[in-house]
């Protein structure tokens, strides 16, 4: 209350007080002012003349010169990403006195498109009147022949040079390399200062594959020319020129035949084939296919072309051996072979009797072996061989999830590879953690069990698959795949070896466990198992393991007798895994079908004809590839079996085709 | 009914004739000044339309703001204020927490649009200031300066830390004008001042490496001419060779050769002054006097302390703009991120600032009648 009082009493005194508070502010103000203006008559009328002379001299500045984009070889050298010269049409907006007319009579000249024309209008409104705006790219010849006899009609539009990407394998090589597209405001906004400085100049900017991956390395340094302006910012002569650094060349760990034969082995099916060195994990050869043209984005793609590629049903956009996930089937056999044997649960010659069917004890739940009566009494070498899903029923369930998803672990399945490509996926490697984020039910023994056989949650990649054959063909010395072998500072300079260390120690502990396992892959392809025939002809001893993984849930627990090839390839996935020589592993190859009837049928030739490419690339001479009739896989039948009468408890295939969508390029 | 509506209409009319709401003098001179900001953005863009017209735009959403605004009676703005300025404060801790680990981040993004939350505090600053004073005894105690200097050093050093020092100088000037125009003594002022300047060399070791070169490159330009000292040397040219009646407009050759980097935002004003001269400077200036002398005409014939100080702590704080910009572009003062009121392009700060003479208006609206 008294303070209340006495403000009042004060309130004359504080509006004087504010009086001369504000007065004098307001005479500092000024004061601060005429010091900002005393500044001006400083530099505008002391100074006037000699700044007059300085801004006068002002005609020469700095204008960036783009480097020329790193140029990509594949190992022997053979070019995969080229630059070319090519012309676009320039506009400067402020010398067209009427841009409607202009465009619909240029239209006339050179054919522009909707898309030329509303891109080109976006732009011009974001840059400022004097400079030039890009029209149209890539003129060919014709067009640029008219449009010089038509030059004069058309002030402020100028034809200008620059160098666009082009990619002479086209869809051959496109899920590795990726493409190059037009830099746009997006691109720049997400850079800090510097490195948007660097792209002064620059047209274009790696977007998917190794051209996005390696774009620090590619896109080199902009150097500066000193050029003479006139008042209109023309320019009138070049005075000083700083070059700019080229982006380094790349050599890729491919060779593009073993490339090629694998694409044409793979003759347009849906999937992937991938053969890597197991000695350093330089991949060799990198095919998903379907595939696409990628010159078709360097200048800006059509809607036209572009909803055809997004649209088609094949998803040619897709890289499947990069996202595309499988359950892996056998394949992971020999993995798991290792890990009982590593672990201790196992010796090379303990036996397990296969009756055909298996069950969990104490349970009346039963798994099924892939032959009807079974294989009989099986050691390991047996197990691989004849893939009997019995052996490994039982030791995925002597090994417990937990420790069978832990050695898997250390093959790479479940996580990144760490390839040099942006946008590879996880997967899934089924364990109590994983199954604990999505499902509140516990994990069952059942699916323990169906692990064991690649079934179940297993979602693999092709590269994971790849990554961990290749792994185990190195006698388990892990190696980041990887595709970047040397990079170059310039055509004559040497090439520079990049260094790929082991990413880990080896995950064999004796070289017995190995050789037990190595014996079972080999016998696979050279004794009676389910790649009988495979290895005909060919000059190495070659080791391997199919695989074929169920699209869907068996519904009804009895044997499937339909031969139907066509009908069984729209149920399976078709897998094989190989390596060779078999003794010592220079070569590792995994090949997966999206539909596919049998493993070692369908993916194990596309397989060998990569091998025999292989021998061919190495100086050998090319060996006979064996007649269908020779590849005996009458004894592989599918091998994700679970019977019983609870789908709950039972194999829920992960399902690629939810996945299968999803498309990298934009 | 038409009759009647009419004249009603008229009625209403003569209303506001014979007690306009709205300061004229004052609102006239922010038109003239955002028109000549426009025409100066034209010529600094090259004849881009869409830089003008974005700018315009955001003048008009100024203006509804400022119209709006002046509509609230300050009593009510006084019993909003402590929320106002907790509510900004806790959006620049916000900020603070999710730019952990970047470079510099000043931005929340709403979704719609982006806006830092700084710029608020140069309102609600010296709306909080103006709040704790209301009810003092003034001039304030040393206890009441301590707290001031608290409500004042919290927002402001976590801008600064942001780092943008500009903001944090425009917001921590608002505050210490509110104090000045209480009335503090100026023996305290004195102390303090003299304190201030003792700390600047302790003070020095906080600033971020790029700040202090700032410091260095202004005051040797030459030592830098391709990086810091590029901007000022190409500025001083500008502005020099302006000379007193100017190069005429459209016709500044530093600008449309790309010489002056940020010609359309911080130094937009050698632009104004290599097109307009000397001549267009002082009379820029004399606007720009004038806009500040009216704010603290408006001030000293406010109803109470809350809304004297309020308008004159805006007013004064217009003239840290000025001044650091002008002193910036001539190459007296550091390069720090403070915009020419009503010329830089730029969206919040022309936003922000309308938004303050709309709280001018609403105290001149409610001014005393008599005295």
């Amino acid at each position: 209350m008294s303070r209340r009082r006495a403000s009042i009493k004060e309130v004359r005194g504080e509006v004087a007080l504010f009086r001369r508070r504000a007065m004098t502010g307001f005479a500092l103000i000024l004061l601060g002012l005429a010091g900002v203006c005393v500044r001006y008559v400083y530099l505008q009328v002391l100074h006037h003349d000699e700044f007059v002379v300085r801004s006068d001299q002002n005609r020469v500045k700095p204008r960036a010169i783009p480097p020329a984009r790193g140029l990509i070889y594949d190992r022997n050298g053979v070019l995969l990403a080229d630059n070319v010269p090519a012309f676009r049409l320039e506009v400067t907006p402020e010398q067209v006195a009427d841009m409607d007319r202009m465009l619909a009579e240029l239209g006339e000249v050179v054919p522009l498109s909707d898309e030329d024309i509303a891109s080109f209008r976006k732009q011009v409104k974001q840059s400022r009147r004097f400079e030039g705006v890009p029209l149209k790219l890539k003129l060919n010849e014709d067009e640029i022949g008219r449009f010089a006899v038509n030059r004069w009609r058309f002030p402020g539009v100028d034809v200008v040079p620059y160098l666009t990407r082009r990619y002479p394998m086209g869809a051959q090589m496109a899920h590795v390399i990726g493409y190059v597209s037009r830099i746009d405001a997006e691109d720049l906004e997400g850079m800090d200062e510097e490195e948007e400085a660097s792209y002064k100049g620059t047209t274009h900017i790696g977007r998917i594959g190794i051209e996005r991956y390696y774009e620090k390395l590619l896109h080199g340094e902009p150097g500066y020319e000193l050029v003479e302006v006139n008042a209109d910012g023309r320019t009138q002569a070049v005075l000083d020129t700083t070059p700019p650094t080229p982006g380094k060349n790349i050599y890729l760990s491919i060779d593009v035949r073993l490339q090629k034969a694998a694409e044409e082995a793979m003759n347009g099916r849906a999937g992937a084939a991938i053969a890597i060195d197991p000695r350093n994990g330089q991949v060799l050869a990198f095919a998903s296919e379907p595939s696409f043209d990628p010159n078709l984005f360097v200048n800006g793609i059509s809607s036209a072309d572009y909803k055809a590629l997004t649209t088609a049903p094949d998803k040619p956009l897709y890289n499947r051996a990069l996202r595309g996930v499988y359950p892996p089937g056998s394949t992971v056999k020999p993995f798991l072979a290792l890990g009982g044997l590593a672990l201790g649960i196992r010796r090379p010659s303990d036996t397990v009797l296969s009756t055909g069917e298996f069950c969990i004890p104490g349970q009346s739940r039963c798994y099924r072996d892939d032959k009807r009566g079974g294989d009989g009494t099986v050691n390991l070498q047996r197990a691989i061989e004849k893939s009997t899903n019995t052996y490994f029923y039982r030791l995925a369930l002597d090994m417990g999830i937990d420790r069978l998803s832990a050695w898997m672990s250390r093959f790479g399945f479940g996580q990144k590879t760490g390839i040099d490509l942006v946008g590879e996926v996880e997967g899934i490697l089924p364990s109590r953690e994983w199954k604990a984020t999505r499902s509140k039910n516990g994990w069952y023994p059942g699916e323990t069990i169906i692990a064991g056989i690649g079934q179940g949650y297993w979602a693999v990649t092709p590269l994971q698959l790849a990554h961990a054959t290749a792994t185990f063909a190195g006698r388990g010395i892990p190696y980041k795949p990887h595709f970047l072998l040397d990079t170059q500072d310039g055509v004559d300079s040497p090439r520079v070896r990049q260094s790929f260390p082991p990413t880990g120690p080896s995950l064999v502990k004796k070289a017995a466990d190995w050789e037990a396992v190595d014996q079972g892959m080999i016998a696979v392809i050279n004794g009676e198992g389910t790649g009988k025939g495979l290895g005909k002809g060919f000059p190495y001893v070659i080791a391997g393991k199919s695989g074929t993984a169920e699209r869907f849930s068996r519904t009804t627990n009895a044997y499937n007798e339909n031969k139907n090839t066509a009908y069984l390839a729209s149920r399976h996935r078709a897998l094989f895994i190989a390596y060779t020589p078999a003794e010592d592993p220079r070569i590792a190859v995994a090949v997966v079908l999206e539909a596919g009837a049998w493993g070692a049928k369908d993916s194990g030739p596309i397989a060998r004809k990569i091998l025999d490419q292989w021998v061919v690339d190495e100086g050998g001479a090319r060996p006979e590839d064996p007649s269908p009739a020779d590849i005996v896989t009458s004894d592989a039948l599918p091998e994700a079996a679970p019977s019983g009468e609870n789908p709950a408890q039972g194999a829920q295939p992960a399902s690629p085709d939810d996945d299968s969508g999803e498309e990298q390029a934009q | 009914m038409i009759q009647n509506l009419t004249a009603r209409m008229r009625r209403f009319g003569l209303r506001l004739l014979s007690r306009p709401r709205l300061d004229l003098p004052l609102l006239l001179a922010l038109v003239i000044l955002a028109c000549a900001g426009l025409a100066t953005l034209y010529s600094a863009g090259g004849g881009n339309y869409s830089l003008v017209g974005g700018q315009a735009a955001r003048f008009a959403l100024g203006g509804v703001l400022l119209l709006v605004i002046s509509r609230i009676p300050p009593p009510v703005l006084r019993s909003w204020t402590p929320w106002l300025y907790m509510g900004s404060t806790a959006l620049l801790v916000v900020v603070a927490v999710l730019g952990e680990g970047r470079g510099a981040y000043r931005w929340l993004d709403l979704g719609v649009m982006r806006f830092q939350p700084s710029e608020l505090l140069k309102l609600t600053m010296p709306m909080m200031v103006a709040w704790y004073l209301h009810p003092r005894q003034l001039p304030p105690s040393w206890k009441d300066i301590v707290v001031v200097g608290l409500l004042i050093a919290v927002p402001a050093g976590l801008i600064a830390e942001q780092p943008d020092l500009g903001t944090a100088l425009l917001v921590a000037g608002a505050g210490a004008f509110a104090l000045f125009l209480s009335g503090m003594a100026w023996w305290r002022i004195g102390l303090l001042v003299g304190g201030a300047a003792a700390a600047v060399p302790v003070a020095w070791q906080f600033l971020h490496e790029y700040q202090r070169n700032r410091v260095r490159t202004m005051l040797d330009p030459e030592s830098d001419p391709l990086g810091n000292g590029w901007h000022i040397i190409q500025s001083k040219i500008a502005v020099g060779s302006g000379g007193v009646f100017g190069k005429g407009w459209q016709h500044g050759t530093q600008s449309r050769l790309d010489f002056l980097p940020e010609h359309t935002t911080d130094f937009i004003f050698a632009v104004f002054s290599e097109e307009f001269g000397l001549v267009g400077v002082i009379a820029i200036m004399l606007l720009y006097a004038f806009i500040i002398g009216r704010c603290l005409w408006i001030a000293m014939n406010a109803r109470d302390t809350y809304s004297r100080l309020l308008a004159g702590a805006i007013g004064m704080s217009f003239f840290v703009y000025v001044a650091v910009n002008g002193g910036m572009v001539a190459g007296i003062l550091p390069v720090v991120g403070v915009p020419m009121p009503l010329v830089s392009y730029g969206g919040t700060s022309a936003v922000s600032l309308l938004t303050g003479f709309g709280v001018l208006m609403s105290i001149h609206a409610n001014r005393k009648l008599h005295d």
